[in-house]
């Protein structure tokens, strides 16, 4: 009795090491990192995947002390193709984070198979309002803005500058709503005229006609990646740009619309909540090491890939490379303790940031070039999202 | 009164160049009894092509021709090797090998040029031309416009005045009889597949700088391709124009008066998703009634 009372005893102490879980660090840290990199909106996953790749290089290819993989994907700008290498990275690969993602269409639908493996999807951009409302899910964290954010400002600014009538367009998806949403949320003139356009459109004569008939003193156009270059080219070309103010949203106005679109992109207006010439340390540093690296400046794509790339070193940091306990990681990537290149980051009880935005404008950079300059006050504060109320997260 | 001029301006650019693409189309379907799938493909090498030319000289008009003769040169080459034994195959062995040809075009351009290669128009044409007072319509639309009426009359003077003309026009009537008359047809078949494709290159360069140059472009443009040759009737070159022209006024018209009619009860989301649905679906109802009615087209070229 006694040797199988002993025996009994040595089972229930093995087992409880088993279920006590390893306590020791992980030997590395796998990022699934899946993307726009091909196709007219190439520019923006590309950005993003260099902004994170050398966050990694200046911490000397490790994140949180521990050797790094970055396995890169392209989504084609499908969401079927994005679906099946989230399943690839995670069910095969066995990641421990998931991130990349550039569009929110294609982030909806790749994303269940991240959540429902409970591996953390954190968003280096489309951060669509459902998950900042009621669909709020504590795997999932907006390292970059809430969708409405920026137009939100934009509307802000457009009341600032006394824009009595103003037409609005953006792609039919969950951004493009969400983007209208947020500017009419904030802006108090009179809007015009509200069209959705198909996503992935490039020739807009049919919707630049209709502009002209509505005769409104601004345009507001949310159009990211190719679609925006297109759009711009042609409104300059419709000759509505000599009457009509063009008010753009960053994604609009950044280094991957200028350098195609050239001198007509000089003196618009554009909000966002980076800019290239901040002058916190953490930013100067990035600049600098980003033009050095890829021989250009960077984009507010490549801001946010950095920041979650130094987001994941600080969480992992915090949990000594424990990434198996989920519960503490999760604590850590909340307490988000990294320095952004933004300025103050903080993340709200649904995950997504607090912050400030302000408005830019895209001026000569002395050199023959454009980039963008910002207004030392920010046009929106210490500013969450109209969503966290439906949020049922526990804190 | 501007926007109904602007917006029909916009239905015949887009109608003009469908037109390029659907006149290719039916004369290798009429002449050759060819299905070629494609023809689409030929529209994006065109593009890809006239933006590497244009990337390496900077000149506009040197990317084009050179690449309508390129293209040309393609194809015609495409119809003597791949292509010729096709000809006595059915229709289905016809689709199955030239969408084979789709992905492999797609797959070859992608490794030669890369998934795609930015075009812009000519810098002079940048600005607007001020037709009316208050309408300043793009110059470089008016090119495609201008460019897209003088293939047209250039084509129909082809086909209708010259001996190359009646020979495609016979072979497009009835080609047992053709053949029989002592026309060589396999030169006659690569010189039309030729033409069709530098017609192709005209409309994959020009509209370069509106749509993107990119892989597989060519696929979305082929299906309405299809829908103008049977309702303008198959190896016409009249029934061709007035089937695109139909077609690019109905999709306009569908991106705009259609959204402004929905507008009315719908709110703005559905709007803009109902317009171009419903004109989507006007186009292939049409094409069915066209088919029901009067399957031949609404100007056949067979007797």
């Amino acid at each position: 009795m006694f040797q199988r009372l002993s025996s009994t005893a040595a089972a229930v102490a093995l087992a409880a090491t088993f279920l006590a879980g390893p306590a020791c660090a992980a030997d590395k840290v796998k990022v699934g990192f899946v993307s726009t990199l091909s196709g007219p909106s190439a520019a923006l996953g590309v950005d993003i995947r260099d902004g994170f790749l050398l966050a990694v290089k200046m911490n000397g290819g490790k994140l949180g002390g521990l050797p790094a993989e970055v396995i890169v994907g392209d989504d084609q700008f499908k969401p079927d193709v994005a679906k099946q290498l989230f399943e690839k990275d995670i069910k095969r690969d066995k990641v421990d984070f998931m991130t990349g993602v550039v569009f929110s269409n294609i982030m909806l639908a790749a994303l269940p198979e991240a959540l429902d493996a409970n591996v953390f999807y954190l968003s280096p951009n489309a951060a669509p309002s459902p998950m900042a409302g009621k669909d709020c899910n504590a795997d999932f964290f907006a390292v970059s803005w809430p969708n409405d954010a920026y137009h939100e400002a934009a509307g802000a600014f457009a009341n600032q500058r006394d824009l009595k009538s103003v037409y609005l367009m953006a792609p039919n998806y969950q951004a493009g709503k969400d983007s209208l949403a947020g500017f009419k949320r904030t802006y108090k003139g009179k809007v015009v005229g509200e069209t959705y356009t198909k996503l992935g459109q490039l020739d807009y004569a049919a919707e630049l006609a209709e502009v002209r008939a509505a005769k409104p003193q601004a345009v507001y156009v949310f159009l990211p990646g190719g679609m925006g270059i297109n759009f711009i080219k042609q409104f300059v070309g419709s000759g509505l740009s000599k009457d009509t103010t063009l008010l753009l949203p960053g994604f609009s106005a950044d280094q991957d619309v200028i350098g195609p679109v050239g001198s007509a992109m000089s003196g618009i207006f554009n909000t966002a909540h980076w800019s290239p010439d901040f002058s916190n340390p953490a930013n100067v540093k990035f600049v600098e090491a980003f033009r050095k690296e890829y021989g250009r400046t960077p984009t507010l794509y490549a801001s946010q890939g950095y920041d979650t790339a130094n987001l994941i070193n600080a969480a992992v940091h915090d949990v000594h490379g424990n990434l198996k306990d989920h519960a503490a990681l999760h604590k850590a990537l909340k307490a988000a303790r990294f320095d952004s290149v933004r300025g103050a980051f903080r993340f709200n009880t649904n995950q997504y940031p607090i912050q400030n935005y302000y408005v830019r404008v895209v001026s000569s950079d002395g050199h023959g070039g454009l980039v963008n300059k910002s207004f030392n006050e920010p046009i929106l504060k210490d500013h969450g999202d109209a969503y966290v109320q439906d949020c049922k997260m526990k804190p | 009164m501007t926007l109904v001029l602007e917006q029909s301006l916009n239905g015949l650019q887009f109608g003009l160049m469908l037109f390029l693409l659907a006149a290719g189309l039916t004369l290798v379907f009429g002449v050759m009894d060819m299905i070629n799938l494609a023809h689409g493909s030929l529209y994006m090498v065109g593009a890809f092509i006239g933006a590497w030319l244009v990337g390496l000289t900077g000149s506009f008009t040197l990317g084009l021709v050179g690449a309508v003769i390129g293209t040309a040169l393609f194809g015609m080459a495409l119809e003597t090797t791949l292509l010729r034994p096709l000809y006595a195959r059915d229709h289905l062995s016809q689709v199955l090998a030239t969408f084979a040809l789709i992905l492999i075009l797609n797959d070859g351009t992608r490794m030669i040029f890369g998934n795609d290669l930015p075009l812009s128009a000519p810098a002079a044409l940048a600005g607007p031309v001020q037709l009316v007072p208050g309408l300043g319509y793009p110059a470089y639309r008016l090119l495609i416009i201008g460019a897209g009426l003088a293939i047209a009359a250039l084509l129909y003077v082809g086909v209708a005045r010259t001996r190359m003309g009646a020979l495609v026009r016979a072979g497009a009537s009835n080609r047992e009889m053709a053949t029989a008359m002592g026309v060589d047809i396999r030169r006659l078949f690569t010189i039309v597949f030729g033409i069709g494709a530098g017609l192709c290159a005209v409309a994959g360069v020009l509209m370069g700088p509106l749509l993107a140059v990119q892989v597989g472009m060519g696929e979305n443009i082929l299906i309405l391709a299809f829908v103008v040759i049977v309702i303008g009737g198959i190896g016409s070159i009249r029934g061709a124009l007035v089937g695109a022209l139909l077609v690019g006024f109905v999709d306009t018209l569908g991106r705009t008066v259609l959204q402004d009619a929905f507008r009315a009860f719908l709110p703005p989301q559905m709007a803009s998703a109902a317009g171009p649905a419903v004109a989507s679906v006007a186009i292939y109802v049409f094409m069915a009634a066209v088919l029901a009615i009067r399957p031949q087209g609404l100007f056949p070229a067979r007797g």
